[in-house]
């Protein structure tokens, strides 16, 4: 209880604080004299997010630039922590798994959020289906790790399985497997969490997408004697194009930035660590400052044509309309 | 990260929010339909069932005693009939250091994530009003700055912001955001969380109908006077919807806490401690299931309580991460 109460009085007095500050800046808005009032009103307004962003992201972004060139003792040693990154072999195999993951987590959540997202359209007990695929969503990546760390847990031949997976390997007649640790497959059983997560995003905003399509076009295809499969091929998936290109991009670029997973179920152990992980490993852990810059800004221009091309279809669109 | 196209937006939430709603085939075609899309109904159940079992599978497993937990599959439950409370009295419960304590770092992670939305929210409003109705030289290219800074990876942020927190930030020895406490925490929350804020609040913001602001600045009203009583109360809707998300996210978070926590109970989330129990009593079944539990509950909650706000953020703001 005490350490409850002394908590909740350290953000009471963050937040009265905070208050205070903004008080403040209110006040000196309200009081400027009428000449400069709209140039300090504006300037009032901005400054706050415009520093913290100038401090927490501009400038970091040009340090962890600046620090890739360096090496653990500070000293400026070119270009060697990128072909660290390109030539060792743990370092390899950390691109390589990212890649593994790029490709698959976006394209298997999108269509298994698709396809379901179409399957339940107009069924019976369409919400609850949703929420079911949805819920995944709402739970931290750390929740998911246990969650799937329990279902792939592995007890020796003899004793009985409490992970459900090698249970039902047993059931089969086959014999238990270490599904976490053993290269490479183990990548694709962790992948299979993000898949699990990111699903419920595709579906929503597919499923939205899909209830948007004007029924007359869908009535017109019908009457056509178009297929289920026609239908889906030729209607469906044209019309819904932007919204899919934003899921698959979205869930590329939370792929990309993967951590949480990697570090809560293998620490990145046994060839499965990526790039979002390793970064964090050798920043912080492994007390290479420049080697995690490097991956940071590698992670950075892997990102960057996913959101440029983003950003322009979009622009794209606003035009046509 | 990344918005939905605005076409879809509109016409999608309302039969998002009421499918009863939704157009329906008329009563022959409704049979036909059934009829043939069995088949797509049974994969949808499938789905529906293997994104379901692994959370159910470890809330079941959290009310087992220990040696059934370690001993047998969660799926024996059913013919041996065995529930106790204890393993959310033993993570709950405050003890040593060797103990979960999970209830400390529960506390722990809403006292980070309370602060650390608001800070958002407010000062994200702030220049989100700026940009959307301020008259200032040179504000949409600072715009498309700021929304551009989205790209920028959290991971290339982390090590510059930690050095100015411990070496840049402070007077004497003292240092304005001390290590070991919630401060840096709450800043780092808040700048990462930013670019985004002002994005959506402004993309809201500046459709609220130009007349009711100019009437209050007929009136005399100064800048203050509008944002907090005309603003503020217009934008609530968007307030909400990204106010939800920021807090799941940063409930969720793991990667930003173990960079700035220190990793105590006085500091680290919930998430965090999550992690630690993972790698160090990796085997620990009773107490893990039991706290994963308690680390989702607060989104699950928050999830299928206010799931209309969620999904509407979700679809508005795409995801970050």
């Amino acid at each position: 209880m005490e350490d409850i109460a002394e908590k909740g009085l350290q953000v009471v007095v963050a937040l009265a604080i905070f208050a205070a500050i903004i008080g403040v800046i209110m006040l000196i808005v309200d009081r400027a004299p009428k000449s400069a009032r709209e140039k300090v009103q504006i300037a009032g307004f901005l400054t706050p997010a415009l520093i913290l962003l100038a401090v927490g992201l501009v400038y970091p972004a040009l340090q962890t630039t600046y620090l890739s060139f360096t090496n653990a003792a500070g000293e400026f040693i070119g270009l060697d922590n990128f072909v660290w990154m390109f030539t060792q072999p743990e370092a390899l195999i950390t691109l390589r798994n990212t890649v593994i993951w790029v490709v698959l987590v976006p394209l298997l959540a999108s269509s298994i959020g698709l396809a379901y997202a179409v399957f339940i359209d107009k069924a019976r007990g369409e919400k609850a289906l949703k929420a079911l695929v949805f819920m995944p969503m709402a739970i931290s990546f750390v929740g998911a790790g246990v969650i799937w760390r329990f279902v792939y847990a592995y007890k020796g031949a003899e004793a009985d399985q409490i992970g459900l997976v090698n249970q039902i390997l047993v059931w089969f007649g086959q014999t238990p497997k270490q599904f976490l640790l053993d290269a490479p497959e183990n990548t694709f059983f962790l992948i299979a969490v993000m898949i699990w997560i990111q699903t419920g995003f595709a579906m929503v905003v597919l499923s939205a997408a899909i209830k948007g399509i004007p029924t007359e076009i869908i009535e017109a295809a019908r009457l056509d004697g178009a297929s289920a499969w026609q239908q889906f091929r030729n209607v469906t998936i044209p019309t819904i194009r932007g919204s899919l290109i934003v899921v698959v991009t979205t869930i590329t670029i939370g792929t990309l930035k993967v951590f949480d997973i990697v570090r809560t179920m293998t620490a990145g152990q046994y060839e499965t660590s990526v790039v979002a992980n390793e970064m964090y490993t050798q920043a912080f852990r492994a007390g290479e400052p420049g080697r995690g810059a490097a991956l940071a800004l590698v992670l950075f221009l892997m990102v960057l044509p996913v959101v440029v091309y983003n950003a322009r279809l979009l622009r794209q669109q606003k035009e046509i309309r | 990260m990344s918005a939905i196209p605005a076409e879809n937006t509109n016409k999608v939430f309302p039969e998002l929010q009421d499918i009863e709603t939704a157009e329906r085939p008329p009563i022959q075609r409704r049979v036909r339909q059934r009829l043939t899309s069995r088949g797509a109904t049974a994969a949808a159940v499938i789905i529906a069932v293997i994104w379901t079992i692994p959370t159910f599978g470890l809330f079941v497993s959290s009310f087992r005693p220990e040696d059934n937990i370690k001993g047998n599959g969660w799926w024996n439950v059913f013919t041996d009939w065995q529930f106790t409370l204890a393993n959310y009295e033993d993570v709950l419960a405050p003890g040593g250091s060797q103990s979960p304590n999970l209830g400390s770092y529960f506390v722990n992670s809403l006292a980070i994530v309370i602060p650390g939305t608001i800070f958002t929210l407010v000062i994200g409003a702030m220049a989100a009003y700026m940009f959307a109705w301020g008259r200032f030289r040179g504000k949409d290219g600072l715009f498309i700055f700021v929304f551009a800074l989205q790209i920028v990876p959290l991971q290339m942020a982390l090590i510059p912001l930690l050095q100015l927190f411990t070496q840049v930030l402070k007077i004497g020895d003292l240092q304005l955001f001390p290590s070991g406490t919630y401060a840096q925490l709450w800043v780092a929350h808040t700048i990462f969380g930013l670019p985004l804020a002002i994005f959506l609040l402004h993309n809201f913001i500046a459709e609220i109908p130009g007349e009711v602001i100019e009437a209050a600045r007929v009136d005399g009203a100064g800048h203050s006077t509008i944002f907090w009583r005309i603003i503020i109360p217009l934008a609530t809707p968007a307030l909400a919807s990204f106010g939800i998300f920021q807090f799941l996210w940063l409930w969720n978070d793991l990667l930003v806490a173990l960079v700035f926590s220190g990793g105590g109970a006085d500091v680290a989330p919930i998430t965090q401690r999550l992690a630690e129990l993972q790698g160090s009593r990796g085997g620990e079944w009773q107490r893990l299931t039991a706290g994963a539990f308690v680390s989702i509950l607060i989104p699950l909650a928050v999830f299928f309580g206010l799931q209309r706000y969620f999904v509407r953020g979700l679809l508005a703001g795409g995801l970050k991460g």
